[in-house]
């Protein structure tokens, strides 16, 4: 008996068998330059209902600080800031980070576009779960990061590691197709943009 | 457990009952014209949409005629990341794949991300026989879920379900499962959303097995790309020990730039947003990091099939956006139930045929249940000619019935149509008996057509199905070669 994989395989070429490969692939066209990417990556921000605040690098442990206030929080290994009362990531479980109110990272790539954040998960930015669990997520964003769209971020971006894009808080449009904030992802995104 | 699309009658009957639910139409028409105007402001935004839908066309394109290679290099590159490769050749190799792997782990449910490719094969189903709970995590499908309904949407399958009717059902049911309901729930959908969030909570926390489908994989990298809102698909692809991702054949893209046109037009055609919340991206296992088992189901199940029609084909570019279901005057009337299937709409109207051939009743039903309007076609992403290929599957359902014992009335029209036709006496025959049946129907008919030509009402036999619903001009009572005749050509 021949395999599923060789079946597979066997009944593509058979059903290409008199199809030419080769086909012109225009390329993806560019957005206009739309001037200010700083301006425009936080209106789109703002736009999904995240909170923007701008600051300067030696405003920011105070301005986190502050995002924060009361809450117990958790930091990547390698964030490089003073976060009052936060815990570094151990390799937590589920089930304590869901007891944790919020998470400190830090970000790969701004796309000014469609007002995303990329996380590609080094150090600084820790694991998956960290950001994902605990219901408020502070992202320190440096407007070095900004690009203009995604083609800018896509050849940023190292495809071997795992990525987060986050476009907002968690939403759904599952109701009526209304979109509201507030699901299972953190139900508050706070972005820092450090000038 | 949800139910089964198994025994659905053709699209005629199914659409005559859902044209009889008021309710179901007013919540559909809310629903589509709301997604239809999000997704015209985003699209409206990007200066060369038509140009990117030509570049997103052009990759789906290019990875489908040369699929065998990329299909082997996508093998290769996952294997190297540390996931495990499967292959299914139908819904039952993928269904026992899946639930040879949760077995191995001893776990008795799996959390589920949304997923088209695993509502397409029943895995739900399967597994339950297997005695293995699969959790929907998707806002809509455990709405579908806990309603024992069916999905009428490819982005929403809940999408005619109204607020109340979700309050009801989260009501009536969560408690069953998991964590009940609050008592004060109300209607507000932030509220019914945190519901939802509160109910699905432990299961993300305990699950040790997720499954999911992919948007995209992409074949140079061995990366998957799920594409989401809620953060569910984060939680399943993040927190549980195993993942097992069940992937349409065709979904793989060549390249890691190939997903540059599809992540700008897949988030602006389906939710109508420039960028949905969530995009999750992995390539195997990564230490330390999420799921360090992954396993991934390269999936046909018909697949093969399609790639094999030469109009159809293009039909496998499709990225499940659910454009041509908002816009489509069909869809919008009927709801997806009445399609039979989980692919509703334009898309599954054409879809359904070629995965599955047109030999059922039902099936073969799907090519003719549209206008053949075009607008589906307009808002494809990535330019399906929707409508072309709905005619080449009708001509599939009349070639597949040539050799039927007992012909259609419309197959012996068209034999009685050809054999006057060919010779000239028995076209002068024909017309001349048209030119009565002309005189006779002006003569009695209660029915005029604007600018007064008379037209037939409802005629009786096997003539009903077509003038119950159209009106039939009156034929002239002169044809035009006896008018030639007549006047020599317009001399006389």
């Amino acid at each position: 008996m021949t395999s599923a994989r060789d079946d597979i395989l066997a009944a593509v070429r058979s059903a290409l068998a008199d199809v030419s490969p080769a086909v012109s692939v225009p390329a993806a066209p560019r957005a206009p330059d739309r001037g200010d990417l700083v301006a425009l990556f936080v209106e789109r921000v703002e736009d999904y209902r995240a909170v923007v605040t701008r600051c300067t690098s030696a405003e920011l442990g105070g301005v986190v600080a502050e995002v924060l206030g009361a809450r117990t929080s958790v930091v990547p290994p390698g964030l490089e800031l003073e976060v009052p009362n936060a815990v570094v990531d151990d390799a937590f479980t589920a089930d304590q980070l869901d007891a944790i109110d919020a998470v400190v990272t830090r970000a790969r790539v701004g796309i000014a576009e469609t007002g995303t954040i990329v996380l590609d998960h080094q150090p600084d930015q820790g694991r998956r779960a960290i950001s994902l669990v605990p219901d408020l997520h502070v992202c320190i964003v440096d407007v070095s990061q900004v690009v203009a769209d995604v083609p800018d971020a896509i050849a940023l971006l190292d495809p071997s590691r795992p990525l987060t894009w986050i476009s907002g808080p968690s939403a759904t449009s599952d109701i009526e197709l209304n979109r509201v904030e507030g699901v299972h992802g953190p139900r508050t995104l706070h972005v820092v943009l450090v000038l | 457990m949800s139910g089964t699309f198994v025994g659905m009658p053709a699209f005629p009957t199914a659409a005559r009952a859902a044209l009889g639910d008021t309710q179901l139409r007013r919540n559909l028409a809310h629903a589509t014209q709301t997604i239809r105007d999000k997704r015209a402001l985003v699209v409206a935004e990007v200066e060369d949409w038509e140009d990117l839908r030509l570049a997103g066309a052009g990759v789906k394109e290019a990875a489908l005629r040369d699929l065998a290679t990329h299909l082997e290099t996508l093998e290769a590159s996952l294997t190297r990341a540390g996931a495990t490769v499967h292959w299914a050749r139908d819904a039952a190799e993928a269904c026992a794949i899946v639930a040879s792997i949760t077995h191995a782990h001893g776990a008795d449910e799996v959390a589920k991300v949304k997923s088209m490719a695993t509502a397409e094969i029943g895995l739900n189903e399967a597994l339950e026989a297997e005695g293995i709970a699969a959790w929907e995590t998707d806002l809509a499908e455990l709405i579908v879920q806990l309603g024992d309904d069916l999905p009428s949407h490819i982005l929403v399958p809940a999408i005619h379900r109204n607020r109340a009717e979700i309050r009801e059902i989260f009501q009536r049911r969560m408690g069953d499962v998991g964590k009940a309901a609050p008592a004060d729930l109300s209607d507000e959908p932030a509220v019914l959303a945190g519901a939802a969030r509160e109910h699905l909570r432990e299961k993300f926390l305990r699950a040790k097995v997720a499954v999911s489908g992919a948007n995209f994989a992409v074949a140079d990298t061995g990366t998957l790309v799920v594409v989401e809102s809620e953060g569910n698909g984060r939680m399943c692809l993040t927190l549980p020990e195993v993942l097992v991702s069940v992937v349409g054949i065709e979904k793989v893209v060549a390249t890691w730039a190939d997903l540059d046109p599809m992540l700008r037009l897949l988030p602006r055609s389906s939710t109508g947003e420039r960028m949905n919340p969530y995009t999750s991206t992995w390539s195997g296992v990564s230490p330390g990091d999420g799921p360090q088992e992954v396993h991934v189901v390269l999936l046909d199940n018909g697949r093969t099939r399609a790639l094999a029609d030469d109009v159809g084909r293009q039909a496998l570019r499709c990225i499940r956006c659910s454009a041509c279901l908002n816009v489509c005057p069909v869809y919008e009337r009927v709801g997806g139930h009445a399609y039979g299937s989980v692919y509703p709409g334009p898309i599954g109207a054409i879809l359904n045929p070629l995965l599955n051939g047109v030999s059922d009743e039902q099936t073969a039903s799907l090519p003719y249940a549209s206008s053949l309007c075009g607008a589906c076609f307009e808002v494809c992403p990535v330019r399906i000619d929707i409508p072309s290929v709905l005619v080449d599957q009708r001509a599939a359902v009349v070639d597949s019935h040539r050799n039927d014992r007992v012909p259609s009335a419309e197959a012996l029209a068209m034999k009685a149509t050809a054999w006057a036709f060919s010779d000239s006496r028995r076209l002068a025959w024909a017309e001349r008996a048209s030119g009565i049946a002309g005189r006779v129907i002006t003569r009695f008919s209660r029915t005029t057509l604007p600018g007064g030509r008379a037209a037939s009402g409802r005629l009786p036999g096997p003539a009903a199905g077509w003038t119950g619903a159209r009106d039939l001009p009156a034929p002239p009572a002169e044809s035009f070669r006896e008018w030639w005749d007549r006047t020599d050509g317009g001399q006389r």
